[in-house]
């Protein structure tokens, strides 16, 4: 159930992308997938009662192991967050010159005043 | 239900990023999306990733200031007008099929909560969370697997983020064309 | 963006810089034992120097922190990263080696885990400076205009090149 509700939310980052003319809608739309992405990985590996991994001082080896979630999701999204804010920042870099250079964010007008 | 206040956060977030999408306001709908994010650092803390959950915050402030600097000062007229009608039917079907296709093979899935870690005999993950200590002497054992276990991961990682930041300098430079025929002719 | 904003506001950002700075260096420095990384620490420096850009406006920020010397920030934190890299191809030939020595009895204190803090803290500055060159770069987007023939050429909308 809860996945069904990730991949909702992925969904509608895409229907974003595709139906939008606004670039900025699109960029936002971007971000909600990959928002939606990188949950559904932590969803993964996630277990029932768990802690998270790091070890504590005054805590039992065995029942770290036996209780800790997956940590080898967390290290692969937290590359993915810090990534998905550079493309950000290209993104909506190239959304300023657009504006810049056509004066107008729709790319529908974008794409009829070629040059 | 159980994990029911992660399904009620899930919710939210949904509602959130279907206002994010409609609303024909730009500044609103950037609000809106920094609420999914915020709330997609809460549902990190209770997914037992708090990491992730501080890595997120942040990460989310500084997107919202960057998109806010894209928009403010600019025209910032609705853009409205007709939709083309073999568009919409092209997207409806896409998102039909991947609905249907997703519920199909989430049937299959094992059920939430029981994690890889229990089901498989040898996890990828259960030498790292059992020698982590030991071979590295840093307790916390997301640091270890990115930057011990995984070092080339974080080297590739960097590389990106620099590159992404050398590609928005170049696309934001410009140069005063007087400078650079001064430069040709000396 | 001219002059940068009021004096209330200045006020409060001269006090708080320094807490917002330290927070983000104590992230990164205990990444090894509490939560949080070089990657989150980085980020929460990046957002205390682009606090004091907004407060304290373009010209003097520019003045200060140019562009020059977070770029050259942002070079000296790979080389920190890769420096360590090749330094384990020269004391036990692997690449990205931890090679430090880690004893038991300095777990969970500052200086442990071996080469995984300096990797921290190479990552934390090159985020940092990325992200404030960044910053500061979609904020100083006018051109210097030269002379009038630029100023027509901007009014007819050509591109200068």
């Amino acid at each position: 159930m809860i996945y069904s509700l990730c991949l909702v939310l992925i969904l509608i980052g895409l229907y974003g992308v595709v139906t939008k003319k606004n670039i900025v809608k699109i960029v936002i739309s971007l971000a909600i997938m990959e928002y939606g992405v990188n949950l559904f990985l932590i969803l993964i590996g996630y277990r029932n009662n768990g802690v998270h991994p790091g070890i504590e001082e005054s805590e039992s080896f065995t029942h770290f192991l036996a209780h800790s979630v997956d940590p080898l999701p967390q290290a692969l999204v937290l590359t993915s967050i810090v990534i998905s804010l550079g493309m950000l920042a290209l993104m909506v870099g190239m959304c300023i010159r657009l504006y810049e250079r056509y004066g107008t964010f729709d790319i529908t007008e974008i794409r009829r005043l070629r040059g | 239900m159980e994990h029911a206040i992660l399904h009620i956060i899930l919710i939210m977030m949904i509602i959130g990023a279907l206002i994010a999408i409609e609303t024909k306001n730009l500044l609103s709908s950037i609000i809106s999306v920094g609420a999914v994010g915020f709330l997609l650092a809460i549902m990190f803390l209770f997914l037992r990733a708090p990491d992730l959950a501080i890595t997120q915050m942040v990460v989310e402030i500084l997107c919202l200031v960057i998109l806010i600097r894209a928009t403010i000062s600019r025209d910032l007229t609705a853009i409205s007008g007709g939709r083309e009608f073999f568009g919409l039917i092209t997207t409806a079907t896409l998102i039909i099929l991947i609905t249907v296709l997703g519920l199909k093979i989430f049937e299959d899935f094992p059920a939430f909560g029981s994690s890889v870690l229990d089901r498989v005999i040898d996890a990828p993950a259960k030498t790292y969370i059992a020698d982590g200590l030991e071979k590295t002497g840093s307790a916390n054992i997301v640091t270890t697997i990115l930057l011990d276990f995984r070092a080339y991961d974080t080297l590739g990682e960097i590389t990106v983020l620099f590159c992404a930041i050398l590609g928005t300098l170049a696309v934001l430079r410009r140069k005063a064309r007087k400078q650079a025929t001064e430069e040709d002719n000396e | 963006m001219e002059e940068g904003m009021s004096l209330v506001v200045k006020t409060v950002i001269r006090l708080l810089k320094g807490f917002i700075l330290l927070f983000g260096v104590y992230i990164t420095a205990y990444g090894h034992v509490t939560p949080g990384d070089g990657f989150a620490g980085g980020v929460i420096i990046a957002c205390a120097f682009i606090l004091i850009f907004l407060a304290e406006g373009k010209r003097d920020s520019m003045k200060t922190f140019g562009e020059t010397a977070a770029r050259e920030m942002s070079c000296i934190g790979g080389l920190i990263f890769l420096l360590t890299a090749f330094a384990g191809i020269g004391i036990s030939g692997i690449f990205l080696k931890n090679f430090l020595p880690t004893k038991a009895a300095a777990r969970f204190t500052l200086f442990s885990a071996g080469t995984i803090p300096i990797c921290n803290i190479g990552v934390a500055v090159i985020v940092a400076a990325s992200l404030y060159l960044v910053f500061s770069i979609m904020s100083s987007l006018h051109v210097i205009v030269k002379d009038d023939e630029e100023r027509e050429m901007i009014n007819r909308g050509e591109e200068i090149e």
